[in-house]
């Protein structure tokens, strides 16, 4: 005989609590971050004040308001941020390599031990998601600087049959859409070849370089090895127009780096750019779709399309475009858009109120030129600070504006193919040559279009992979010079 | 049917993408409650009793005997062998807690087909509400895809309108490229036998037999397999992963990866279930952890 | 009265593979001392220069497409038929300086030994330069050169031959079309170089020779956008940087190297895989990797 059941337990309905949707609750990432009131330039191993008596406010994206004042650097800065790497030089340059390379080895430690704090400092000042500064600035920022490190006593090996000798003092000049780890790219190449640095960081985003400053004084990094300047696009012309550089390093807009180089073009002095792009990603019809929908979500709406080699030029196979049309609206739909302190959000802050413009017009622009948008994501978006829908945008015509130009934000521009001969006429049709991605999954085909794809990087079927082991950097108009790997190296040494 | 070729590396990605969402607070309690709905409490073993299943269905329908100030939703199904239907059957009937049961050869289909057919037939005339068949992975995995469908179209037509879940043994699978073609026929086979209304046809993972089980990625294989089909045809097919679902957190996990697959309309035990036994206690445990604000102890909870 | 009228040459720019007059219809006399004569060369044009860059780009995508293998032989061939007119050359480089007939001999042998040199380095560079990045993660990541595209050059005057065919072949067997500006005092043994080239089995395009005068092209080279980089050397301080400054409108690559004439001599430094670097571009790949 089965025991009796109550009557109470045979009448429990299925309740699970509540009626309306499952929605995640705010996730917000509380670890706390001190923020001085103002931060000095960092020249020769001391924050101090600027001779310009200038200082200027950087803002949290997402909210407008201001976080901290930052100097801004006139010439005069500049000059004693250059003649104190100058005075660093002989004796960093002399030091073994053995030697440098664990001082590049404790500022990777450190970053590792301060990654939190630097996520979210990263997050508050940039905008972009903390999920993405966790997972991905922060700890390539470190692996740059672990990688790197290795190489220190490694260069003569590293150039065939050639004896890499430093280059000098090394000006640098890095965007907002990555601040540390653009700083980690610039500098940790630099300092294993036995250079020394003068680094200015975006107007918008310096907080982090300056951070990364107070961890070169945690480790004992000799005195004007590295200096920080901060300060707008003065600060950099006056940087790209000093001529105590030997060589000169600009990550930022082709517009910008076309003004760097003329600025630059005085004497013998080496210049390596990376600048901005239009990159195309094609899908065939035979790919792995739905993996490719991740790489057109990862290519297009990472850090908000702040990305210079973001997938913003879509080429889809004809037979399959609704299908990936539906596909992306459907996964759209998905993104979460907001609160870039959110461990759940997806899409952060648009990095400052000109980009946000710059973006809504360029969406005004293709709709006036007769294509459809796509913004399905109803996302209810914070108030104050500046934001902007991921969308994307169909009917687009490889002449129209919206595909020709950088956009710079999570706007996607959407064409279509019937054969690879036409795929790859209409990615090459681009001044720009950063990157490329190709979905396919027949091998030879792939190999195919990686070669004739006129990109710097060929992502095949994946998108936005990045590490310090691997190169990186353009071809065409999208700038000259590696970051990364062996060939990185080459920028920062002369054989 | 239109190949549907995966990339592995990309799959990954996704699936661990949700492993990193972060469920707090009411999106947890709320996401603990439901996935304990969605649980087909689950005993398969040849050493079952009359007794363990009696037990298993008091807990099914009352998974926990202490104070709690909300109550607590009972489980979705208990799953178990025919024979003992007839056991579950008493003591679940009227309770709103289905009777499931493995059939059709349970766990390898390695049986002719009439005995296979008569053995889901029994089960259902026992009182089973749902089926759970295996498919015939040795035709499948030669190639005789038509054999596999229409196997299932048979079970389909001998259990209807008992609902139907469809094992795909995806530990046997070897890639996700098969997973992918073995779900969508089993959906197309049901499909074609007339039409299915939302949820009476599931595809699961695993017999809980074969590991790997139950692993995120494949889940995500099959549930995009179950998004085609219904952008296709607007009917939602269901989903059960089974196996190696123990945590509570990874419970979650597979709710957010429903969620943003195929979307809200899925978060529920019509179209949704958890093949487990112990992560109904880990589920208890961590619901009852946010009322009371501590850890209970296993001894706390009956066994699953 | 001669008992035969020489027939004289007419000097002519290689533009396409075909010996064209300049659009200008100017010429510059040379002194020709070991003939004693004077002989005239074209003044190209920007015209000139125009279809040259038309030439050069048109012919890109085939030679660099071409297998190494296939480069090899060809810049062999080069250094074939130099060697054959060996002589003549010697007697081309005697016009407008002043080295010994052995000396002009020697440069002549060291730009034929130069030709071969790079043409084994067509197709090794690959192997030299790019190679295989360990990433961690489940990816393949290769980085391979390719060539940058068109390639201006700009040789100096002295060694006329050596120095010209050194900065012509780096780029060559790496898969770039080129223009080559003749040096401009001393442009003889280049015009003579295109004639070699010309039955070398080079594709028409790939090298496109002009004479004249720097200052009339060396600024529309830097503007001109399918111009991909700039090679030259010892160019005075404000030469270069004005042609840095016109070639940033279009991010051009412009590589400059002050070079002592001897130094064009040491075989191991001019022929090394970092006079080729320049002129290539690191593509990176991606792959995942899974069953």
């Amino acid at each position: 005989m089965p025991d009796r059941i109550p009557d109470s337990t045979t009448k429990v309905p299925v309740n699970i609590g509540t009626t309306s949707a499952w929605e995640y609750a705010p996730a917000p990432e509380r670890t706390p971050v001190e923020i001085e009131e103002r931060y000095g330039l960092y020249i020769d191993g001391e924050f101090r004040s600027p001779r310009s008596r200038r200082w200027f406010e950087t803002m949290n994206p997402a909210t407008g308001k201001p976080l901290a004042r930052v100097a801004s650097a006139n010439d005069k800065d500049v000059d004693d941020a250059v003649s104190a790497a100058r005075k660093a030089l002989p004796s960093w340059s002399r030091l073994g390599g053995q030697e440098r390379a664990k001082y590049l080895f404790r500022i990777a430690r450190r970053i590792q031990e301060r990654a939190r704090e630097l996520s979210v400092l990263e997050t508050m000042d940039g905008g972009k998601p903390i999920k993405e500064s966790r997972d991905i600035d922060i700890p390539l920022a470190a692996r740059h600087f672990f990688y790197h490190a290795g190489w220190a006593d490694k260069l003569q090996w590293a150039f065939a049959g050639a004896v890499p000798k430093p280059i000098g003092v090394c000006g640098q000049i890095i965007p907002w859409n990555f601040p540390l780890l653009m700083a980690a790219w610039k500098i940790a190449p630099a300092l294993a070849c036995g250079n020394t640095c003068v680094l200015k960081p975006a107007e918008t985003t310096p907080l982090t370089a300056l951070r990364l400053a107070e961890i070169f004084e945690e480790v004992d990094l000799p005195p004007g090895v590295v200096n920080i300047v901060t300060g707008a696009g003065r600060t950099g012309q006056h940087l790209a127009a000093h001529p105590g550089f030997d060589k000169l390093a600009f990550t930022g807009s082709t517009e910008v780096g076309r003004k760097i180089a003329e600025a630059a073009a005085v004497g013998d002095r080496r210049l390596t750019l990376e600048l901005g792009g239009k990159s195309p990603h094609i899908i065939f019809a035979d790919a792995a779709l739905d993996q490719a929908i991740e790489g057109i979500v990862h290519g297009i709406w990472f850090n908000q399309g702040h990305v210079c080699c973001a997938g913003s030029r879509l080429f889809v196979e004809e037979s399959i475009q609704e299908e990936v049309i539906r596909r992306l609206e459907h996964r759209m739909r998905t993104l979460r858009v907001g609160d870039p302190l959110d461990k759940n959000t997806d899409v952060g802050a648009i990095n400052n109120p000109e980009q946000l413009a710059k973006i809504a017009s360029y969406v005004e622009t293709g709709q006036s030129e007769g294509a459809t948008l796509h913004e399905v994501n109803n996302q209810k978006l914070p108030s104050g600070g500046h934001w902007f829908r991921p969308c994307f945008l169909t009917g687009v015509q490889p002449s129209h504006v919206i595909a020709r130009d950088e956009i710079f934000g999570p706007v996607l521009a959407v064409m279509t193919f019937r054969t690879p001969e036409e795929a790859l006429k209409r990615a090459n049709n681009t001044p720009y040559g950063l990157a490329a991605g190709v979905w396919t999954d027949k091998g030879a085909r792939i190999f195919e279009m990686a070669r004739r794809l006129e990109a710097g990087v060929i992502w095949c079927n994946t998108y936005n992979q990045f590490d310090a082991a691997s190169p990186f950097g353009g071809i065409k108009e999208s700038g000259f010079g590696r970051e990364g790997g062996r060939h990185g190296l080459r920028a920062y040494v002369q054989l | 049917m239109v190949a549907h070729p995966v990339d592995a590396i990309m799959l990954e990605q996704r699936a661990a993408s949700f492993t990193r969402r972060s469920i707090k607070e009411g999106a947890k309690k709320q996401g603990l409650r439901l996935a304990l709905s969605m649980v087909d409490l689950t005993t398969l073993e040849g050493s079952d009793s009359p007794e363990k299943v009696r037990s298993l269905c008091r807990k099914a329908i009352r998974p926990w005997e202490g104070d709690i100030e909300q109550p607590l939703p009972s489980v979705a199904a208990v799953c178990v062998y025919p024979n003992l239907v007839p056991t579950a059957k008493e003591i679940l009937e009227g309770t709103g807690v289905k009777i499931a049961s493995v059939a059709t050869g349970f766990p390898s289909g390695q049986y002719p087909l009439s005995v296979r057919l008569r053995d889901a037939a029994e089960a259902v005339a026992a009182g089973a509400d749902e089926i759970d068949m295996v498919i015939n992975r040795g035709a499948f995995l030669a190639g005789r895809d038509e054999e596999v469908a229409e196997e299932i179209r048979e079970v389909r037509s001998t259990v209807h309108p008992a609902h139907l879940k469809i094992i795909l043994e995806t530990g046997e699978l070897g890639n996700y490229d098969t997973i992918r073609r073995a779900s969508d026929l089993a959906i197309e086979a049901a499909a074609s036998t007339g039409p299915i209304r939302d949820g009476e046809i599931f595809i699961k993972t695993s017999t809980g037999k074969i590991a790997p089980a139950a692993t995120m990625p494949a889940v995500l294989v099959m549930l995009e397999a179950i998004r085609d089909h219904w952008f296709a045809t607007g009917v939602r097919i269901g989903m059960k992963p089974a196996g190696g679902i123990r945590r509570a957190k990874a419970a979650l996990h597979h709710l957010a990866m429903v969620k943003e697959t195929l979307g809200d309309d899925w978060l529920t035990p019509n179209l949704f279930r958890f093949g487990a036994s112990s992560l109904t206690n880990d589920l208890l445990r961590q619901i009852i952890r946010l009322e009371r604000h501590r850890y209970m102890a296993a001894h706390d909870f009956s066994e699953a | 009265m001669p008992q035969r009228i020489d027939v004289a040459k007419t000097w002519k720019l290689y533009i396409g593979g075909k010996f064209v007059r300049s659009e200008s219809g100017q010429s510059f006399p040379v002194e020709h001392r070991r003939h004693g004569t004077t002989v005239h060369l074209c003044r190209a044009s920007r015209k000139d220069l125009r279809d040259s860059v038309e030439a050069a780009t048109s012919a890109r995508s085939g030679w660099a497409s071409a297998s190494g293998y296939l480069r090899g032989q060809i810049l062999y061939r080069m250094a074939e038929m130099l060697e054959c007119r060996r002589t003549e050359m010697g007697e081309a480089l005697g016009a407008g300086s002043n080295q010994t007939p052995k000396q002009r001999l020697e440069e002549v042998d060291a730009s034929i030994d130069r030709l071969v040199g790079f043409a084994g380095w067509s197709d090794k560079i690959e192997q030299i330069l790019g190679g295989q990045n360990p990433v961690p993660g489940p990816y393949y990541n290769i980085t391979v050169p390719e060539p940058t595209g068109v390639v201006g050059i700009v040789p100096p005057d002295k060694p006329a031959l050596l120095a010209a065919v050194s900065m012509l072949a780096a780029p060559l067997c790496a898969g770039n079309t080129t223009i080559l500006l003749a040096p401009e005092q001393h442009p003889l043994p280049t015009t003579l170089l295109g004639e070699i080239i010309a039955t070398s089995d080079v594709p028409a395009g790939v090298v496109n020779i002009l004479t004249g005068t720097r200052d009339d092209l060396l600024g529309h080279m830097a503007d001109h956008r399918a111009v991909n980089a700039i090679s030259a050397v010892n160019l005075a301080e404000e030469t270069l940087t004005d042609l840095r400054k016109r070639a940033a409108e279009s991010i051009k690559r412009i590589h400059h190297e002050r070079v002592t004439a001897p130094a064009w001599k040491k075989h191991e430094d001019r022929c090394s895989p970092w006079k080729v670097e320049p002129f290539l571009e690191m593509k990176t790949l991606w792959h995942p990797s899974a069953c």
